[in-house]
Formats: C-alpha cells, sequence, structure tokens
C-alpha cells in the first residue's frame, strides 16, 4: 500500500496528539470506531465559553496510517473554528487533502463522525450546566 | 557489520534461491534444454537422467522411495491433486473429508469446492495453542470417511500439528492421510514412513529452490494410493500428472533438497536461537505482548506476536525497511483479519495487531537486533497515541466496553 506524502507526514510527526479532562465542561470528547474493526478514534475539542470558538483539540487513534492521518489533520483544522464551523467539516475534505484511496475513505468517514461526537459531547454538557444554574436544586441528570 | 536495507525476514511466504542452486539450475535452461519425455535422443535421456536425480534427492529428504515423488507446479497444485484425486478415485468408498479451519487456502478452498460437488466435510477447530484435538478427529471419522488432511506446520503461526498421532489414527481406521507439509519439510526433520504419511505436498520455493515447482509424495505401498488426476494430458507422472517436466526447476529443487538434508540440524538450530533472541529482546522492551500459538509444538524459525493496543498496518508502516507480514487486513473492504489468529479465539484486536517473523538461512544477531529496536520504539510512540492503551492504563476493561460501531 503506497501512501500519499501527506499522510505519511502526519503519521511520522502528528500533530496534537494527546488527552484532556474528559471532566472538564468546557471539553467535549468522541470516541469512535471498535477495535474488531481495527479502527477506534478519540478526538476531544475544548471550546472557549466565551466565545464558541475550539481552542484547543487533541486526539488519540487505534488504527492505520490513514485512520492516524484522518484525525490529526482533523485537529488542524479544529483549531479557530466555532463550534458549527467545525460540524460543517466532510470527510470528503479529509479524503483530498490526504489523497485516501477508496479503501482507506471509512477512516475520513470516522474523523468526521469523532468531530461530531465530540461536539455532541460538549453540547450536551453545556445543556446539562445551564439546567443546572435554573434548577439548582434539581437532582443531577445522568451523563 | 553494517546491516543491508530492506530487511527480509519473511521467510514464511518465500525464500531466495540458493546460489548453489541456481548454479546447478542454469544448465537445464540452455545446452541441457531437452524434454524429459523424449525417449528416443540425448538431449531427452539427459534431462529425463537430472530429473531423476532430483526424484532421489527429494525422496531421501522425507524417507520417501524415488517413484513416490510427483512434480507438480507447486504446493497448491500438490493439495489440489491430493484431495480431488482422492476424492474422485475414492468417491465409492465414501464422501467425507476431515480437515482443520487453520488449514491454508489451497485446501480449505479445494474443500469447499468438493461441498459443492456433494461430499461432506468436517472442519475441526483448533484449541488456542493452535493444535487440534486428536478425540475430536477420532468421533468426527465415520465409515463414509475417505481423507484426513491436517497440515504438517502452519505458515501464519509455526504451530506443528501431531502428525504421527494422526497418521497413526488415520492408519488404525483404514483412513487415508494427507498433509500439506509446505513449511515443515526442509526446516525440521520428516518422514513419511515415520509420520505414517500417505501424501505429502512440498514446494521448493520455500526452501531454497525456485518458484514454481513443487511435489506431491504419494505412498505406493501400504496401501498403495490411487489418485485421479486433475490434469489430462500426455500421461507424464505415471499418468497423476500430466505437462512437460520443468526440468531447471525440479534440477534446483532436488539440490535445495540435498542441502537442506544437510544443513536442517545445523540450521534449525541456528534459527531457533536467532528466534529466541528476537522474542527475548521484544519481550525486555515491551509489556503486553503475547505470542500466538504454541510455543512448544512450532517451527523454530517462526514468530508470531500480538502488540496489543496497535493495530497492525501502522506497525507496518512504522517498520517500513523491514519485510514481515501482518495478520491484518485493513486494506481490503471486509476489514477482515487472519482467520488463522481468529481461530485461535485471540479477539479480533489482537489479530490485527499482529506481526509474523520469518527467520531463514541469511538472517542475522544483527538484523534480528535491529528489527526489534526498531519495533519498541515503533510500539511505544503507537501506544502513546493510542486511546486503547490511554483506557487500559484506566483500568477500563476494553472487552466489555460498548463501541459505537455503524
Amino acid at each position: 500500500m503506497a501512501y500519499s506524502s501527506k499522510v505519511i507526514d502526519h503519521y511520522e510527526n502528528p500533530r496534537n496528539v494527546g488527552s484532556m479532562p474528559k471532566t472538564d465542561p468546557n471539553v467535549g470528547t468522541g470516541l469512535v470506531g471498535a477495535p474488531e474493526c481495527g479502527d477506534v478514534m478519540k478526538l476531544q475539542v475544548k471550546v472557549n465559553p466565551e466565545t464558541g470558538v475550539i481552542d484547543d483539540a487533541k486526539f488519540k487513534t487505534f488504527g492505520c496510517g490513514s485512520a492516524i492521518a484522518s484525525s490529526s489533520l482533523a485537529t488542524e483544522w479544529l483549531k479557530g473554528k466555532t463550534v458549527d464551523e467545525a460540524l460543517a467539516i466532510k470527510n470528503t475534505d479529509i479524503v483530498t487533502e490526504l489523497s485516501l484511496p477508496p479503501v482507506k475513505i471509512h477512516c475520513s468517514v470516522l474523523a468526521e463522525d469523532a468531530i461530531k461526537a465530540a461536539i455532541t459531547d460538549y453540547k450536551k454538557k453545556q445543556q446539562a450546566t445551564a439546567g443546572k444554574s435554573v434548577e439548582e436544586r434539581a437532582p443531577q441528570p445522568t451523563v | 557489520m553494517t546491516i543491508k536495507l530492506p530487511i527480509y525476514m519473511d521467510y514464511h511466504a518465500t525464500t531466495p534461491v540458493d546460489p548453489r542452486v541456481l548454479e546447478v539450475m542454469v544448465p537445464y535452461f540452455t545446452t541441457h534444454f531437452g524434454n524429459a519425455a523424449s525417449r528416443n535422443h540425448p538431449f531427452g535421456w539427459e534431462a529425463e537422467e537430472a530429473v531423476e536425480k532430483a526424484r532421489k534427492q527429494i525422496a531421501d529428504l522425507i524417507g520417501a522411495n524415488a517413484k513416490e515423488i510427483v512434480f507438480t507446479s507447486g504446493a497448491t497444485e500438490s493439495d489440489n491433486l491430493a484431495i480431488k484425486g482422492v476424492a474422485e478415485m475414492y468417491r465409492e468408498k465414501g464422501n467425507h473429508i476431515i480437515t482443520c479451519v487453520t488449514e491454508h487456502k489451497a485446501v480449505i478452498d479445494t474443500c469447499k469446492r468438493l461441498e459443492k460437488d456433494g461430499y461432506r466435510v468436517t472442519y475441526l477447530s483448533v484449541q488456542k495453542d493452535g493444535l487440534i484435538r486428536l478425540d475430536e478427529l477420532r468421533n468426527a471419522i465415520t465409515d463414509k470417511t475417505i481423507l484426513i488432511t491436517i497440515m504438517t506446520a502452519n505458515n501464519e503461526i509455526g504451530v506443528m500439528q501431531p502428525i504421527a498421532q494422526i497418521g497413526a489414527i488415520a492408519k488404525e481406521k483404514g483412513v487415508l492421510f494427507h498433509t500439506d507439509a509446505v513449511q515443515a519439510v526442509g526446516k525440521v526433520p520428516f518422514n513419511v514412513n515415520d509420520l505414517k504419511v500417505d501424501m505429502a505436498s512440498i514446494s521448493a520455493h520455500k526452501m531454497y529452490g525456485p518458484k514454481g515447482v513443487g511435489a506431491l509424495y504419494v505412498r505406493r505401498r501400504n496401501p498403495r494410493v490411487l489418485l485421479a488426476p486433475i490434469i489430462d494430458g500426455g500421461g507424464h507422472e505415471r499418468g497423476m500428472r500430466s505437462g512437460t517436466l520443468n526440468v531447471p526447476g525440479i534440477v534446483g529443487f532436488g539440490k535445495a533438497a540435498e542441502l537442506c538434508k544437510q544443513e536442517m540440524a545445523v540450521e534449525g538450530e541456528r534459527l531457533r536461537k536467532l528466534r529466541d533472541r528476537l522474542d527475548d529482546r521484544l519481550h525486555k522492551g515491551l509489556d503486553e505482548i503475547y505470542i500466538n500459538g504454541s510455543t512448544e509444538h512450532r517451527l523454530p524459525h517462526n514468530l508470531n506476536i500480538s502488540f496489543a493496543y496497535v493495530e497492525g498496518e501502522s506497525l507496518l508502516m512504522g517498520i517500513n525497511d523491514v519485510a514481515v507480514s501482518s495478520g491484518s487486513a485493513c486494506t481490503s473492504a471486509s476489514l477482515e483479519p487472519s482467520y488463522v489468529l481468529k481461530a485461535l479465539g485471540a479477539g479480533d484486536d489482537l489479530a490485527h495487531s499482529s506481526i509474523r517473523f520469518g527467520l531463514g538461512r541469511w538472517s542475522t544477531d544483527e538484523e534480528v537486533d535491529y528489527v526489534a529496536d526498531k519495533l519498541i520504539n515503533v510500539v511505544t510512540r503507537l501506544r502513546e497515541m493510542s486511546p486503547l492503551y490511554e483506557l487500559a492504563k484506566e483500568g477500563v476493561d476494553l472487552s466489555t466496553m460498548q463501541w459505537q460501531t455503524d
């Protein structure tokens, strides 16, 4: 399997590898894929509550070189975007940027899923905190 | 000593032709080019003499009589000939064949084809160590069973089945016994009479001979095995395999067999030490790595390891100057990991994380050290970016997690 130079670059020098605290209300975490399929991605975004802009993004990926590159690229793109702009990132953008061959398109789909999952998680947390401030004594929703 | 890159550590896939083998082959392409079936001139006689010498060299390696060696194009053909040949010839006696789930595709797919033609096939399961259970084999035999086909050594995990015991059971029950012995012959002692094997498939290119030539050992006495040919034509090879013989290939095959017979004991011991060196280094440098298959009943030059929490293809990408094979096939649409590893009951994740190392005649200490060091670095780096490793270190049991899949 021949990899594009961009995939090799992300594989050899992955951007933004790491983790942020899952319990931080401003951090959204997405964990997608399954070990038996050979791909698992964890993608996290940290959103500035004042501006709604993604200040930081981190990933960890178990998967082939294209999966690592797709998630690494996604974190690069996420930084500086608003939550809504982030949701507009499409897997096809990743395919084009990394010149992924057809057998590796599922890697880009997984990266898009990871972005969506992270942002959904962030939004859920925001709603939970908003709800809490209104009904201060109400029982905690189970997250 | 400097290392020449890339390093070849995939000797189960194929082996280079030994220069001593090539040397004896060359004249049979040019000056001694005769057809071994030409009975009325010296060109033919010369070719026939060379073929008969090679037949004897191969027979000597496996303790057979030269007349019991049938030349083929390779072990895939040998497996097809043995299984289909018996199936057709013994159709009136029965229609049941016994094999095993970890066999090479040349055996499994041949059996599957026969199933479409009305034969019944039992695929024996294997235990965690890759070995079949002899009581399961015994229980599977019926009065309709005409053939047992079980490989001697597995091509992925190097596990060696109890061939002598299987041979004894087959003999006791009066069932023919074929073994795909491709990975074992020339590497470990293999004697058709000690093992009570009726047919054995072997291949030249797995033992430092050329590609495109193989053989099927077919027992002539106690019992005399009869095979229906799968290729019709001029009636070469006692009618079992028509087609002009590949004389230079066969000459090389013979020489390769002779060299293996002479050098097997020393070479096997050297490779065992080298394999253990690789294994030791990897185990010292990394935690949570697992050897697939029995370490006791195993070819001396094979190592198959799963590196937990890292995916096989990304692992291979990190060691791209080392030629090895991975149990993962993420490139295929089906994302199917190795069926052999799955049969051992290793989780799919561990099957995706496996590498097969095959050492051989030109493997060195320096190469082993280079590969071990490089792997330790790459696995460590990939684990640092593996969400599975992180979860496991947090104490999460990955097997009980709910994964989001489509």
